[in-house]
Parts: C-alpha cells; sequence; structure tokens
C-alpha cells in the first residue's frame, strides 16, 4: 500500500493531471485509469451470476456424491438424450435401406454411399476389435478386403455370415471347423502333408520327395473337405490353400500347427445384437471393401 | 496548452484508496452542426445504410440448382455467394485474402488521412450518428436535452423519452431483422418472420443484436470508441507527421481572447488570435473531446469541429480553417514559420500502396484461375495393400469428386504411375465414368489392381485423373500405391 507522502499533490502526475494508485516502483507511478461505471457493475453482476450455477447445477460435493442442482442436468442424462435424439433422427435414412434389396442399394449412388457410411460407423463400433479398423483381418480374424471367402462373399453370404456368426451357437450359423488331427496322423505324416499344401502356393517347390508323400495323406484325410483341388468348399467354411492367403499363416510351424490341433475360429451372431438395418449396411460396407462377389 | 484533462480534481482525492473504483459517465450532448463535413457524414451514412439494410433483397439469377439471391451465407448447405462468385468452405482464404486487403485499405486510408474509418465509415459511429438523429429530432439540441434531463420528470419528458427509446430499439430490431436476412433467402424469412414461422434461432440473433446496437449505439456511443475499441491504439502507432488530422492550429488561434478584445487587440498591432473560445468545436464533439488539445485518443476525426469553426469563423469574418485537416508537420513548420509540406507520396504510403496491389492481385489472379471441377484422395489406411487370390496386388481409395459447376457433369476416371495396374469404381460395374450433379461433391471407392512385379516394399506415385467428358478439362491427384514387403513367391 501507499506510503505517507508531504504533499497531497504526491498523488497526481504533473504531466497529465491525472491521479495515481499510489503504487510506486523506482520514482515511477502507476496511473488511475479506473473504468466505466457499468463495466464495474457488469463485473459485479457476473460474481452475482456465478453464484447461481452452485444452485441450478450440480456444484457441491457429497460424501458419496454431489448436490443435484435446481434443473436436475446430469452429464450422463445428457448424453442419453442426446444418443436418443441421434438414433431418431437416422431412423428415416435407416428405413430407407430396411425396404430396399441389398443389391438394389449398392446400384443406386445414393443408397450406397448412405449405406456405407451406416456401415463403416457400425462395423468400427462392432467389427473393428477382431477384423481391423478396415477389415485388414489378423491371424486368425479373416481380411475382408480380399477376394478369398471362407462362408462366401456374395451379399447374401455375407448377411448370412453376419447375422448368424460361425460356430456361435446359433441353429442357422455356419459350423464346420478343423478337425485336430494329432492322433490320426504321425508327425512325418503331419510335415509331408504341410509340405504339400505350403507346395500349392509355390512355397515349396513341387518336386520335393516330402510333398509327393504330402499329396497321398492330403487325398485320404483332407480332401474330403478341401476338396480334391484343395480350393475349399464354402458349404463347409474350408479354406481354400491354393492361393496364398492365409487365416493363421503360411510358415511350415503354424501349418503343422494347424493340422495337428485343429481350428475352431468363433465369429459372433449378430442377428440378435442389431437391427436388420444395420446388418444390411454391414452386409454392403463389407462386400464394397473390394473383396465382394 | 490551455485546458487541462478533463474530470480530474487533484486536490480532492488525498488517499488514490478513497477514490471510487469507477470513472462516472460524464454524458455529452453533441450539437447539431451544418457544414462541409457534416453532409459528407450524412451521405456515408445514407450510403452504407442502404447498402446493408437492402442488400439482402437484390437478386442474382444463377439458374434453377442455386438460391438467386446476390449475397447469401449458406450455412446449411455450406456455400457462400456474392454477385458472380461462389466460395466453397475450403476456399475461406479468399476471405481471408479480402481480411488482408481490408486491413492494409486501413493503414493506407490512415497513413493519408487519418482516422477516416472511425469518423466516418465505422458501424459504431454510422449507428450512434443515426441514434443521436433521432435524439435530436424528439428531445430537441444540446440545450434542451441537457434542460431536460436536469429537470424534474414531466409529462413532456415521459412522453419524449419513451418515444426515443421506442424508436431506437425499433431501429435496433431493424438492424438486427437486416442481419439474418444474410444468412436465409430474404423475401422468405421476411414473410416467415412477419407470422412467427421463423426459426428460434432467427429471433435470437434478431434479440442478441437489437440488444447490442440499442446499448451500443444509444447507450455507450463514445465509450465504445476510448474503452473498448483497440484501433485508436493501434491507430497511434500507425500515423505519422505527415497523415493529415483534424488538428487546431495553434499558431493562428492563441492567444484566445473574445471579439470585441481580438479586435482592439488588432487596432493596436497586437498579436490576438483568431480562437474566440465560443467552445463551439467542444459542443458539437461526439465523443466531448477539446481539440485544441491536440491529437488525442478519444478523437474519432469527424471532422465536426471543423463544420463548427468554420461556421464561427463566417460570421466573425475571419478566415476559415482555425480547426482543418492538418499534419503535424505543418503545424511544426507553422509554428517555426517554415513553408508548408505535404507528402502524400512518401515510403509508407507507397508500401501500403503496393501491398495492396499485390494482395489485390493475388486475390484476383487466384480467383481467375479458380478450378470448377476437384479430385481428392485418401489411401485405406488399413489394410494399406490387398493380396488377391491370384496373386494380383490391390491397393484402395476413396476419391471425391467436386463439380462447382452449376450444370451436372460427367467425369471420366483414369489412373497412371503403376504398371499394368486397372480401375474399378466400387457399385459401377465396370463403368469408369462419375456423374457429379451441379454444386456437389461425390465420393466413391476405386480399387486400383494389378498384376505387375513389383519391387519389394513399393510405394509408386499414383495419379488420378478426372476428364470432364464434355470440355475435356481434367483434374488430378496424386497418392501412392502401396506394395507388399516382400515380392510374392
Amino acid at each position: 500500500m501507499s506510503t505517507a507522502h508531504d504533499s497531497p499533490d504526491a498523488h497526481v502526475d504533473s504531466a497529465t493531471g491525472k491521479s495515481t494508485t499510489g503504487h510506486e516502483w523506482d520514482g515511477i507511478r502507476e496511473l488511475n485509469t479506473p473504468l466505466p461505471r457499468w463495466w464495474l457493475w457488469t463485473f459485479y453482476a457476473c460474481i452475482v451470476w456465478s453464484v447461481g450455477y452452485w444452485f441450478v447445477y450440480p456444484a457441491w460435493p457429497l460424501i458419496s456424491s454431489a448436490t443435484g442442482g435446481l434443473i436436475g442436468w446430469h452429464s450422463r442424462t445428457a448424453v442419453e438424450t442426446q444418443l436418443a435424439d441421434l438414433t431418431a433422427l437416422r431412423a428415416t435414412s435407416s428405413a430407407r435401406l430396411a425396404n430396399v434389396p441389398l443389391d438394389e442399394i449398392e446400384r443406386n449412388p445414393a443408397l450406397l454411399s448412405l449405406a456405407r457410411a451406416e456401415g463403416r460407423v457400425a462395423f468400427a463400433d462392432n467389427c473393428a476389435p477382431c477384423h481391423g479398423a478396415g477389415g485388414g483381418g489378423a491371424k486368425g480374424y479373416p481380411n475382408l478386403n480380399d477376394d478369398d471367402w471362407l462362408w462366401g462373399g456374395t451379399l447374401a453370404q455375407i448377411q448370412a455370415t453376419i447375422e448368424h456368426g460361425v460356430r456361435a451357437g446359433d441353429d442357422k450359423g455356419h459350423q464346420g471347423n478343423m478337425i485336430a488331427f494329432a492322433g490320426v496322423l504321425t508327425p512325418a505324416q503331419m510335415s509331408d502333408v504341410a509340405d504339400y499344401v505350403r507346395s500349392l502356393s509355390g512355397l515349396v517347390p513341387a518336386g520335393e520327395p516330402a510333398v509327393a508323400r504330402g499329396a497321398v495323406v492330403f487325398k485320404a484325410n483332407c480332401a474330403v473337405c478341401h476338396g480334391d483341388d484343395a480350393k475349399g468348399k464354402v458349404e463347409l467354411g474350408s479354406k481354400n490353400l491354393t492361393d496364398g492367403i492365409w487365416l493363421y499363416g503360411g510358415d511350415k510351424a503354424t501349418i503343422v500347427q494347424t493340422i495337428a490341433h485343429g481350428r475352431g475360429g468363433v465369429m459372433p451372431a449378430w442377428g440378435s445384437r442389431l437391427p436388420a438395418s444395420t446388418i444390411k449396411a454391414l452386409t454392403v460396407y463389407v462386400h464394397t471393401l473390394g473383396g465382394g462377389q | 496548452m490551455t485546458a487541462h484533462a478533463t474530470g480530474t480534481e487533484p486536490a480532492a482525492h488525498d488517499e488514490a484508496d478513497d477514490e471510487p473504483l469507477y470513472e462516472a459517465r460524464r454524458q455529452i450532448y453533441p450539437q447539431r452542426v451544418h457544414g462541409r463535413f457534416r453532409r459528407i457524414k450524412w451521405a456515408v451514412l445514407a450510403v452504407t445504410l442502404a447498402i446493408y439494410y437492402l442488400l439482402p433483397f437484390v437478386r442474382w439469377d444463377r439458374g434453377p440448382d442455386a438460391p438467386d439471391q446476390a449475397v447469401l451465407i449458406d450455412f446449411p448447405s455450406r456455400r457462400f455467394y456474392f454477385f458472380f462468385l461462389e466460395i466453397w468452405p475450403q476456399e475461406f482464404y479468399y476471405v481471408a485474402g479480402l481480411l488482408i486487403l481490408a486491413a492494409l485499405i486501413l493503414f493506407l486510408m490512415n497513413a493519408v488521412a487519418g482516422r477516416v474509418w472511425c469518423g466516418y465509415l465505422c458501424p459504431q459511429t454510422v449507428w450512434t450518428d443515426l441514434f443521436l438523429a433521432v435524439e435530436r429530432v424528439i428531445e430537441g439540441d444540446r440545450r434542451a436535452r441537457m434542460r431536460a434531463d436536469a429537470g424534474p420528470w414531466t409529462l413532456e419528458k415521459v412522453t419524449h423519452k419513451t418515444l426515443k427509446h421506442s424508436l431506437w430499439l425499433i431501429i435496433a430490431w431493424w438492424t438486427g431483422g437486416a442481419w439474418v436476412l444474410y444468412f436465409a433467402d430474404a423475401p422468405t424469412l421476411v414473410v416467415e418472420l412477419a407470422t412467427f414461422q421463423a426459426p428460434a434461432i432467427a429471433y435470437a440473433s434478431i434479440g442478441v443484436l437489437t440488444f447490442t446496437t440499442y446499448v451500443l449505439a444509444g447507450h455507450m456511443r463514445e465509450q465504445v470508441c476510448t474503452y473498448m475499441c483497440p484501433w485508436p491504439r493501434i491507430q497511434a502507432a500507425l500515423t505519422d507527421e505527415y497523415a493529415l488530422n483534424v488538428s487546431y492550429r495553434a499558431d493562428r488561434g492563441e492567444p484566445r481572447h473574445s471579439i470585441k478584445k481580438a479586435a482592439a487587440l488588432r487596432q493596436a498591432h497586437l498579436p490576438a488570435g483568431d480562437c474566440i473560445d465560443c467552445s463551439q468545436c467542444v459542443v458539437v464533439c461526439p465523443t466531448g473531446v477539446d481539440i485544441r488539445n491536440g491529437s488525442q485518443l478519444a478523437c474519432i476525426q469527424c471532422g465536426l469541429c471543423i463544420d463548427a469553426c468554420d461556421t464561427v469563423m463566417d460570421k466573425i469574418e475571419r478566415p476559415r480553417g482555425l480547426i482543418a485537416y492538418d499534419s503535424e508537420a505543418n503545424l511544426e513548420a507553422r509554428r517555426a514559420g517554415r513553408p508548408l509540406v505535404r507528402h502524400i507520396v512518401r515510403a509508407r504510403t507507397i508500401l501500403y500502396a503496393v501491398l495492396i496491389l499485390a494482395v489485390a492481385g493475388l486475390m484476383l489472379t487466384a480467383l481467375a484461375r479458380r478450378e470448377l471441377e476437384g479430385v481428392a484422395a485418401i489411401h485405406d489406411r488399413n489394410p494399406l495393400f490387398v493380396r488377391l487370390s491370384d496373386g494380383a496386388i490391390r491397393n484402395a481409395y476413396t476419391l471425391r469428386l467436386a463439380n462447382k459447376k452449376l450444370t451436372e457433369r460427367s467425369f471420366r476416371l483414369s489412373v497412371d504411375g503403376v504398371p499394368g495396374a486397372w480401375l474399378d469404381i466400387v457399385g459401377a460395374a465396370g463403368d469408369l465414368s462419375v456423374t457429379v450433379g451441379p454444386d456437389q461433391t461425390r465420393e466413391i471407392r476405386v480399387l486400383v489392381t494389378t498384376h505387375a512385379p513389383l519391387p519389394p516394399a513399393a510405394s509408386l506415385p499414383v495419379t488420378f485423373t478426372i476428364r470432364d467428358a464434355a470440355t475435356g478439362i481434367a483434374a488430378h491427384v496424386t497418392d501412392h500405391f502401396i506394395g507388399p514387403p516382400e515380392s510374392a513367391p
């Protein structure tokens, strides 16, 4: 605060004739330039206004909760309201998808972009944890961008797979699985058949003796499901072993492991979890990733 | 200088802490004035307000697929229309250029003739002038208003005040109303507003602007300039000794005497200034400053004191121009008896002019070269590439085609840069032509596939071209085609 001064003029700046605040730094004083009255009142009004928040909104922490506020606003309720509004907003566009056959959706540019937009969001919410953000897949989870389909890549087949899942306990779901051959084949036979399978996509030279031995084993044990040409069967979900695309990996150790212990990956049935229009949008989205048939 | 800065009484305050926290309002009652600058101000007021209130109603035919309002900010469809121009949101740089141009023009005006903006063109000045005119018509001129404000509340005073504030509010409401018309079809919105069918945001915007106009132009007036506006501070840093400013010629005016005394002194060949201390320059001032104290922050340089002083000089038969547009250099020259100098062309003004021409030239060039078609690409991020069952490598892209013409156009899509690559548009069944509606964009998913052997970890530049089937005009975008880390076995 200000120190004692000899004359009352000590608080007046001679150059401007203005009074000073009395604060002094090395002989330099601060001019007193007060705000207009309305400005000060606005400031006070803001303080009074801010007190209102204490009562109108949740503010005071209690032991296990907080005061509720007079208007009952709650951040969780606000989010729920917004989500409900959004769902209502989407209902119209979803209804447009519900009544149109899948192939017609793909032919109509407006419906296609609508389905892809809705499908992209639904995919990110439900499918991306296993299949990857863009359906790129991972070990045990198919890449949905390529043209190698376990259960078929037509619109109807994709829709059926999404709706009923794979080995997910749904009666209409896909059931077939890769049997474990550990007790059926000897380790040497498994090694031979692995070499044979790898030779089908050029990973092992076809002239190797093991390949010839493996071919015999394959014909006797594997061709039932994978077919004589090893190109797989859609109705059984058996893998095409000739196209260089692998679900679990194409190295020999992984293939031997697959033969010995079998595979039985599960995809949930989404029919009971998602609305029909969302499944349609997902079907179109997956089909248009690039590999759809 | 003779007068002290107003509003301070040094001896009254022993302790700064005892002073009020606020500066009490000094009510200003500007007096009516006639003259050259007042006429210029009326003209500017009429023209600027006419533009503001009427522009939304000007029509401009753009065909059936676009609005016919000459100036329209169409937020729902994200378009800005200005007569023959149509700006998309991604072309906001035109607006940035316009703002830069406006700032430079402001600088140039300031270097040539001081605060022309503040005195004549600023909305705060224009609307305050309008509100003051209303006040004067209803409550009378300066003296009548001062007498009424000091006197008791009579029926006449109540009537006058009610009428004044009602008229102010009507003007303020009209001001807010005109503002919202720039954001929707004006004639339609006027009908909707009148029948209470307009969207709530329109009424809310009008309400807010009614309030701000009424408060800023009716009540706060000069306080906006002295307390809130940054421009007076910036202007002080931009001016120089050659800039024309409204100035009092102390060499001619001092010493001040009454008419009779000045005449007597002149007869005796003694020095007598032309200023008769009639205070006309102070009473007409809309910000309440005394121009005889020299250039100051609160002076908006509207020139009304020039008109007032010229009127008085005519009456007392002394030459006009005791208060006039003058430069600091000339004030100094007069004091020292040197010849006057005029330096309109100087480094500062040349620099501003060159910058203005450069920015304007750049903008015009950009506008003239503005492309009416465009294409943008986003490469799929997951997966970056896909190996197909026959060994082919495929990359997927999302392309967005833009058609800025107001007619539907068909583009043919092609790809270059990847050996042996072919294109597929998802959902198009092999058709490579894409139709984009008038003034629209369209997003398509595109697959680029090749059988050609690629080097390991290939990342080839790939160029997509869209070519207008009718005119042959093309647009390009370049992205990358990614291959697998190792080449296929």
